[in-house]
């Protein structure tokens, strides 16, 4: 057996790894897999680089952000598996749900309706002279943090002089709602659905809806550890791959959230992470859950393949809202972060039908195209 | 000294490891050394103290905010995680291995940096060591009460005396192969049922 230390962060979309142990795909493979669970973004970061974890649970754009060297040291990782797609909600606190109700949000609606009353709610605001609402989301370079600002932006708030937004561990993100310090945040399951089930805040829109098959997670690793280390990365890509495919199944939704549940995992009651597996969300405290059918996906329309145009859009972000200045030969390096080549290397004994281009276009929920 | 003192910010929600980092801190020579527990202040304190060097504990899921204040704010001098160009790797092993995330402000001395970052794995280590001997001290003692109320047990069901009755659990733990703890606990919790 090959041993490997993979670590995580207890989020819904660590699934594919956890049952990649549990269920016994990884030992098929013949790897003996060490899970450590983590308590920041930064460490998973930091563990990675100095060898103590192989792969990790990983953002994406952390991933692209360590390879450029922003905010950190150029630390090259690379993106060879993407865990899903989806999964994460923008909740309002229960505050500013009230006002935006009154300027035409309602419970369920599109991003759009929704968008637009909150910037009516923030307009009014600003005219009486109030402090910006807060938003929290989990990371600077983090899936949440692009697609709270995208959505804001298209609805004509700027996220940098409109509102705040802050970073907030996903634990206590219910937490800083119920005591105000922030009025909306993006983050991904199961921590909407707490929020909401607590009666501190109210789901008004998705990732999904805000630009529908958006990504998240990856499996991030040393990009010098991938090439000393093929085999044992594709065994991994193997039994992630296969993990991922049991976890949508949803005669083994039961059985998986009973396992995510445990306390060494995610730690969070099964019923609610069974809703969420099962795409169903309870938008508000004391309605039933209702079903998203395109909220989170684990295998289905190629969810475990990392896109390259991904990493180039979560490039083209960092430009937008100037976390990163531009710099010749940069394309360059963010292609080269996700690693569609080593995924179909990988998965080339399964003999499956995977996508042949590394790229595609994203298309958002304003009409918004992103052609790379 | 010569060189100015250079300025610390020890975000530690602990407060006893933070005393200890900071008193071998102290010895160490630095004098400019600011705690801070309260997260929701953390910004404000930045801006007011503007360190050279940052500790934070790892164990603290606030990391993540931290990492984000030196992103946003373009008044603060931003501060970067360590990493091999401030020190060997060996001693950001060792930082990491100890819990301790350090961020260092640019063109500090690698020198200076790798002294003051071994100070402060030296005393999380130290922190570290007095936790699991805590820890240990603390579950001794509560071996010793198990061990105490199995054998009061024993005595009074067995009609023996205190060695005895100590004999009696010994003589179990040797045959049935177990810890003698586990053998009392085993006693204590039978008695639990048939009360």
């Amino acid at each position: 057996m090959k041993k490997l230390t993979v670590g995580f962060i207890p989020l819904l979309d660590c699934a594919p790894i956890i049952a990649a142990v549990e269920q016994g795909f990884a030992a098929a493979e013949g790897l003996d897999v060490k899970l450590v669970r983590e308590t920041s973004w930064a460490n998973i970061r930091d563990r990675l680089l100095v060898g103590h974890f192989d792969a990790a649970h990983m953002l994406g754009p952390m991933a692209v952000a360590s390879t450029l060297g922003v905010g950190h040291l150029r630390a090259p990782l690379i993106a060879p598996f993407a865990l899903g797609l989806g999964g994460n909600a923008v909740t309002v606190s229960m505050p500013l749900w009230e006002q935006m109700s009154g300027e035409g949000a309602s419970i369920g609606a599109g991003p759009r309706v929704q968008g637009k009353a909150l910037a009516r709610v923030v307009e009014s605001r600003a005219r009486a002279g109030l402090e910006p609402l807060t938003f929290g989301m989990v990371y600077p370079f983090s899936c949440h943090n692009y697609e709270l600002r995208y959505w804001l932006a298209a609805v004509g708030i700027d996220p940098d002089r409109d509102v705040r937004l802050v970073v907030i561990p996903p634990p206590f993100i219910a937490d800083a709602m119920r005591t105000g310090q922030i009025d909306g945040f993006c983050v991904g399951e199961p921590w909407s659905s707490v929020a909401a089930e607590a009666g501190v805040g109210v789901i008004v829109t998705t990732a999904t809806a805000i630009w529908p098959l958006s990504p998240e997670k990856v499996i991030g690793c040393r990009a010098s550890w991938a090439e000393e280390n093929p085999e044992r990365l594709d065994a991994l890509i193997r039994a992630l791959y296969r993990a991922a495919l049991w976890c949508e199944d949803p005669a083994n939704r039961p059985d998986l959230a009973h396992m995510l549940g445990a306390s060494r995992y995610i730690g969070a009651s099964q019923n609610l992470l069974q809703n969420a597996l099962g795409n169903k969300l309870s938008l508000s405290a004391g309605l039933p859950p209702v079903s998203i059918p395109d909220f989170y996906f684990m295998a289905k329309h190629h969810a475990t393949f990392p896109w390259v145009s991904h990493a180039l859009w979560f490039y083209s972000q960092m430009l937008r809202w100037h976390q990163v200045e531009e710099a010749v030969g940069d394309i360059g390096v963010v292609k080269n972060t996700y690693r569609p080549d080593i995924y179909r290397r990988a998965l080339a004994p399964l003999k499956l039908d995977l996508p042949s281009a590394d790229t595609k276009v994203e298309r958002f929920f304003d009409e918004g195209l992103f052609v790379p | 000294m010569s060189e100015p003192s250079l300025r610390i910010l020890l975000v530690d929600q602990n407060a006893d490891r933070a005393a200890i980092l900071e008193e071998g801190l102290r010895d160490a020579g630095c004098r400019d050394i600011t705690i801070v527990r309260e997260m929701h202040s953390l910004m404000r304190r930045i801006l007011e103290v503007d360190p050279d060097v940052i500790f934070i504990d790892l164990e603290n899921p606030n990391r993540d905010v931290l990492e984000q204040m030196f992103q946003v704010s373009r008044s603060v001098r931003r501060p970067i995680a360590m990493f091999v160009d401030q020190a060997d790797t060996e001693s950001i092993h060792r930082a990491v291995q100890s819990g301790v995330g350090a961020y260092v402000v640019d063109g500090l001395h690698k020198d200076r940096v790798k002294t003051i970052l071994d100070t402060a794995v030296g005393h999380f280590n130290t922190f570290n060591k007095l936790r699991e001997e805590l820890e240990r001290a603390n579950q001794a003692l509560e071996d010793r009460k198990l061990i105490e109320r199995a054998k009061g047990i024993l005595m009074k069901e067995r009609g023996v005396n205190e060695s005895e009755a100590y004999g009696l659990l010994r003589t179990a733990a040797m045959n049935e192969n177990r810890r003698i703890i586990d053998v009392a606990r085993g006693v204590v919790s039978a008695a639990g049922l048939m009360k």
